[in-house]
């Protein structure tokens, strides 16, 4: 029943493709959410509305189309960026050696970029594939930018969580901010906010189904494409389910022993 | 940007002069797809509290079964999977239903939002304060009158701030239709990219209509939580 018609291989290497990719938004959208957070619970005004505006915009708009959005807008950005590099750079070998071009910069800096950039436009695959853009990284990028969002709300409700207390004790203590929050802040938010996590943990994994739309060769893609071949595509994306299905069931597992771990100390009433 | 708006506004909003498409398809698929799964999960969501296992079984396996996989293999699996069937494509009305790309999204949506739905108002019947139930059996009442008259009513409005945040994840949900060539507001947004290579503008009107879209419905349940609710309020 289970013979995969030659397509084992690929289809575990697009499963490693699609843990990547979820590994990878989850660490970008993890950092975006705890600097997210801060921004919002910050005194100053611009960083909370900025904070604010950008939690509302992603929540408010559906993913795969910011992906879209992102995806080609980025790709026209670098190649108008590219193109700015090439004049700025035709600008500067046409320039008379020793002039500064009017830049803020000394000849001698000038002439170090003009080297370095042209070292990098002349790279043999052309200045646009210097830059990293294929459909992994875009969609780790477009990913981790999305749901930095909702890290963001939960990381903001885990840190109000945290008795205050233990911050001005903290700091009665001598400590720095960056040393409260590694040691009195982060390990008990972290306990608040796990739940938030796992839930936005199993969201991202089935999201990156949708980046085989912006052509990334994930485990659906494969799926997709050995069921086209082989005319049994039920059985294929079947397949592709389970995998999903079985990512899961892991990861439920593993959130529950990291539950376990941060919630070390706290007294659970005996029922 | 200017260019967009003006050839594809009434494609944007309702019509591309031969179907329906833009906002008008995107909300008839979010309310067909949200009735398909109220109407599952009111009778599935009583029986996942059943205390029978041959009854909340397979209601469990359902729920673990589409919320474990993401929506975009359900679809693929209904809209390519199921017409590679003989079967399927030899019956008259099977094979009428299965070709279109809109049945397809509209039963695959509806099954998706059904199995959230079904965990969401499964935990709120079981958090039905046990005083009440006890109150409605000490007056006599019969099982059925006990669900229609006390636990369904205070568990669906009980429900209420939850499953308003899972219609607006199915409203964003609804934007992979376009993977079924249906041409709601992501297809249309697709189609002026296809034509302008515009992708910016293209794509922020689309995301504009679906922020616009989102704010009113949140909008809408405060209004209606305000109402529903008004005996949780502090």
């Amino acid at each position: 029943m289970f013979d995969l018609a030659g397509y084992g291989p690929q289809l575990l290497k697009g499963t490693m493709t699609t843990v990547d990719l979820s590994l990878a938004s989850l660490a970008v959208a993890f950092v975006i959410g705890l600097i997210g957070a801060s921004a919002k619970l910050a005194k100053n005004r611009l960083l909370k509305g900025a904070a604010t505006l950008y939690t509302t915009f992603i929540r408010g708009v559906p993913d795969l189309v910011i992906m879209l959005l992102l995806f080609y807008s980025l790709q026209i950005w670098l190649n108008d960026f590219t193109d700015w590099l090439n004049n700025s750079l035709q600008a500067i070998m046409d320039c008379p050696a020793g002039s500064s071009l009017g830049w803020p910069l000394s000849a001698n800096a000038s002439a170090w970029l003009a080297a370095h950039v042209t070292q990098w436009v002349n790279d043999p695959n052309g200045p646009e594939y210097a830059l990293p853009l294929d459909p992994f990284t875009s969609g780790v990028i477009t990913l981790g930018f999305i749901y930095g969002a909702y890290f963001t709300e939960t990381f903001r409700g885990a840190f109000l969580a945290v008795h205050k207390g233990q911050l001005e004790a903290a700091r009665a203590f001598g400590m720095k901010p960056g040393l409260v929050f590694r040691r009195i802040l982060f390990p008990q938010m972290m306990r608040y906010a796990l739940p938030g996590i796992g839930n936005n943990w199993q969201v991202i994994l089935k999201a990156t189904a949708l980046v085989s739309l912006i052509g990334l060769t994930d485990v659906v893609k494969i799926a997709q494409s050995a069921g086209e071949a082989t005319f049994r595509t039920f059985y294929f994306i079947s397949i592709a389910g389970l995998v999903y299905l079985v990512l899961t069931v892991v990861s439920n597992g593993a959130l529950l022993l990291l539950e376990r771990k941060y919630s070390v100390g706290v007294r659970r009433a005996a029922l | 940007m200017i260019e967009i708006l003006q050839q594809y506004w009434k494609a944007f909003l309702w019509t591309d002069g031969y179907n329906i498409t833009g906002l008008t398809m995107t909300a008839w698929l979010l309310v067909a797809s949200c009735g398909i799964g109220f109407c599952l999960a009111l009778p599935l969501s009583i029986a996942r509290n059943a205390r029978n296992p041959l009854i909340w079984f397979p209601v469990w396996f359902y729920t673990f079964l589409f919320r474990g996989t993401p929506l975009y293999v359900q679809l693929l699996l209904i809209y390519t999977g199921v017409y590679g069937f003989g079967f399927v494509q030899h019956t008259e009305a099977l094979n009428e239903f299965f070709r279109q790309g809109l049945n397809c999204t509209i039963l695959s949506f509806g099954l998706n939002t059904g199995a959230y739905t079904t965990e969401i108002f499964a935990g709120s019947i079981k958090e039905t304060n046990h005083g009440e139930v006890d109150a409605a059996l000490a007056f006599g009442m019969s099982k059925a009158t006990l669900y229609r008259r006390v636990i369904i009513p205070s568990a669906l409005r009980r429900a209420l701030p939850v499953y308003s945040n899972e219609i607006i994840l199915m409203l964003h949900a609804t934007t992979l239709a376009f993977t079924a060539t249906v041409p709601d507001v992501l297809k249309v947004a697709n189609d002026a990219y296809a034509q302008t290579y515009d992708a910016f503008d293209a794509f922020g009107l689309a995301a504009m209509i679906y922020l616009c879209v989102s704010f009113t419905l949140i909008f809408m349940f405060r209004k209606a939580e305000r109402r529903f609710l008004a005996f949780l309020q502090p």
